[in-house]
C-alpha cells in the first residue's frame, strides 16, 4: 500500500515517475490551485459580471496585438545591444569597457519604469506620437539588452582558455575566433536563460503603458475603470501574456535538457 | 630548419628563461628535454608565436620572429603546426571539421578540397571511421591523432609538439608516438617537448637538455643520451631512467 502510494506520487533521478503518475499528480495540483482561487474568491463574494467586459473585445485583442509588436520588435533589439555591449565590454580600449559597465550597472540597477520616464522625457519629447511605439520599444530593449549582454559575456568567459590558444594556433583572427570558436560554444550556454528573459521582456512591455502606448495593459486599465469589473478585465490579461510566455518557457526547458545530452 | 635563439629572456612570477643564446644549425627534428618548470614550455610557446618573450629573439630558416607585430605574428603562426598536451580540438565540431575549419577559413581553400585533404589526412591515421565524430566520441589517443592531422593538413613547414602524449595512458601514448615517427620518416621537421626520454632519443636527431631556464647543453640524441657532458643532465637522466 505505502509503496504504490510512493510510486504514484514520489519520483526520484533513479526511477522517473510514470506518465500515469505524472498525469495524475498534475490533475491533484491543478484542483488544489483551483479549489483555492475558488475559495479565496467565495470568501469576496466577488460579483462576476463578464458582460460589459466582453463588448470591449476588440481593444484587448489590438492591446494584445501591440504588445505582440513591441516584443517582436524589442526581442531582436535587445539581442543586437546585449551583444553589442557584451563584445564592448571585452574591448581591448579600456574606456569603452567602462562605459558597457556604467551602462549595464545602471540598467540593471534602477527600476524600469524611472528609466521609461527618463528616456522619454529626456529623449522621447521631441518624436511626435507614432513613434511611441518604436521609441517604447526601444526602451525596453536597453533595459533588456542589459540583462542579456550579461548573460552573452558569461557565455563568452566559459570558454577554456585552450580553446583561445588553439584559435590562435592555428592563425584565427580576433573576430573569426569569435565567429568559430566561441559563438558556436558559448550559445548552448547562453540560449536557456536567453529564453528566460525573452518572457521578462514581454511582460515588461506592460509598463511601456505609463507612455500611452496601448498594449495590453492599458487596454485593460481603460476596460476597467469604464466598466469597474477589474477581475474581468485583468484575467484576460494575464491569460493573455501567459500564452505568450509559457511556449517561450517550455521551449527553454526543451533546449536545457538538449544542452545536457550534448555535452 | 634553421633555429637560433639569441639572448632570449621570458619571465612570468619568476625568471622562466633565462638570457638563452644557442644556434642550433641546420636541423630536421629536435627534441627538448629537462626537469618539468625548465622552461621547455615556454620556449617552444615562444617559438610558436604563442608567447611573447621579454627581451631576445628567435630566427627561424634566418627570418627573426617579429613578436611585436601581431598581423606579421599571426602569419608566422599559420605556417607552423601546433599540438598540444590536452589536444585542444574544437568540441563543437566532428573530426573531419577540426581539420578542415583552418584549411578553408586560414589558408583560403575552397570546401570540396579541404574535405578531400582531411578525409586523405583522417585516413592515413586509421581514423576515416571516426570522421563524422565529436571529439567527445573518441579515445584521448585518438583525439591527439585527429589534432595531429589538424596540424599537418595544412602542410606547415614546422611542427611543434608540447608534450603530445602526456595526457594519454600508454597504449595511447604508443598510437601516437608511431604516428610521429611516421612523420619523422616522411622527412617533416619538428620540435618536441617531452618526457619520454626513449622516444626522444630514437626519433629526434638533436636532444636540448632545458633546466632552470638555460640549455645546459645539446647535442645529436645518441651522443646526449651515451654520454651526457653536464653534471645536471647526467643527474636528470640517472634519476629518469633508474625506474
Amino acid at each position: 500500500m505505502i509503496s504504490a502510494l510512493r510510486s504514484a506520487f514520489f519520483a526520484t533521478d533513479r526511477e522517473p515517475a510514470s506518465l500515469l503518475a505524472r498525469a495524475a499528480s498534475f490533475a491533484l495540483a491543478l484542483g488544489v490551485l483551483s479549489l483555492v482561487c475558488f475559495g479565496a474568491f467565495s470568501a469576496l463574494s466577488y460579483h462576476w459580471a463578464w458582460g460589459p467586459v466582453m463588448g470591449y473585445w476588440r481593444l484587448f485583442w489590438r492591446g494584445w496585438l501591440t504588445t505582440i509588436g513591441i516584443a517582436a520588435l524589442a526581442l531582436p533589439l535587445s539581442c543586437a545591444i546585449g551583444l553589442a555591449f557584451a563584445l564592448l565590454r571585452r574591448s581591448a580600449f579600456l574606456p569603452l569597457r567602462y562605459v558597457a559597465r556604467m551602462y549595464v550597472e545602471i540598467s540593471r540597477g534602477t527600476p524600469l519604469l524611472v528609466q521609461i520616464y527618463f528616456y522619454w522625457y529626456i529623449f522621447g519629447q521631441q518624436l511626435s506620437r507614432d513613434f511611441r511605439f518604436l521609441a517604447g520599444a526601444l526602451i525596453l530593449s536597453l533595459f533588456s539588452g542589459a540583462y542579456l549582454s550579461e548573460i552573452i559575456r558569461a557565455g563568452i568567459e566559459g570558454i577554456g582558455q585552450s580553446q583561445l590558444e588553439s584559435a590562435r594556433a592555428i592563425g584565427f583572427t580576433r573576430a573569426q575566433t569569435y565567429r568559430y570558436v566561441i559563438f558556436p560554444q558559448a550559445i548552448r550556454q547562453i540560449l536557456p536563460p536567453f529564453a528566460g528573459e525573452f518572457a521578462s521582456i514581454i511582460k515588461n512591455s506592460s509598463l511601456l503603458s505609463v507612455l500611452g502606448i496601448e498594449e495590453f495593459a492599458l487596454a485593460a486599465g481603460s476596460v476597467s475603470s469604464v466598466t469597474l469589473g477589474y477581475f474581468e478585465s485583468y484575467l484576460p490579461v494575464a491569460l493573455g501574456y501567459l500564452i505568450l510566455t509559457l511556449p517561450i518557457s517550455l521551449w527553454t526547458q526543451s533546449l536545457e535538457k538538449r544542452a545536457r545530452f550534448e555535452t | 630548419m634553421r633555429l637560433a635563439l639569441t639572448h632570449l629572456t621570458k619571465s612570468f612570477a619568476h625568471r622562466v628563461l633565462d638570457d638563452i643564446t644557442c644556434d642550433f644549425g641546420e636541423l630536421r627534428s629536435l627534441a627538448l628535454i629537462g626537469p618539468s618548470g625548465g622552461g621547455k614550455s615556454t620556449l617552444l610557446r615562444i617559438i610558436a608565436g604563442l608567447e611573447t618573450p621579454d627581451s631576445g629573439s628567435v630566427a627561424l630558416d634566418g627570418e627573426p620572429v617579429a613578436f611585436a607585430d601581431e598581423i606579421s605574428l599571426r602569419a608566422h603562426r599559420r605556417r607552423l603546426g601546433i599540438v598540444f598536451q590536452a589536444f585542444n580540438l574544437f568540441p563543437h565540431l566532428t573530426a573531419l571539421a577540426n581539420i578542415t575549419l583552418p584549411l578553408e577559413k586560414v589558408h583560403g581553400l575552397a570546401a570540396a578540397e579541404a574535405e578531400n585533404i582531411a578525409r586523405e589526412t583522417l585516413h592515413r591515421f586509421q581514423l576515416a571511421d571516426h570522421a563524422h565524430k565529436k571529439p567527445a566520441q573518441l579515445s584521448g589517443g585518438q583525439q591527439q591523432r585527429v589534432a595531429i592531422a589538424r596540424a599537418i593538413a595544412i602542410k606547415p613547414r614546422l611542427l611543434l609538439f608540447d608534450e603530445p602524449t602526456s595526457a594519454l595512458d600508454p597504449e595511447m601514448t604508443a598510437e601516437v608516438l608511431e604516428v610521429i615517427e611516421e612523420l619523422k620518416d616522411e622527412g617533416r621537421d619538428f620540435l618536441l617537448v617531452t618526457h619520454e626520454m626513449g622516444f626522444a632519443r630514437h626519433v629526434a636527431d638533436r636532444v636540448a637538455f632545458l633546466a632552470g631556464g638555460r640549455i645546459i647543453e645539446h647535442a645529436p640524441a645518441e651522443e646526449l643520451f651515451a654520454a651526457p657532458r653536464s653534471a645536471e643532465c647526467r643527474a636528470f637522466l640517472a634519476r629518469i631512467l633508474k625506474y
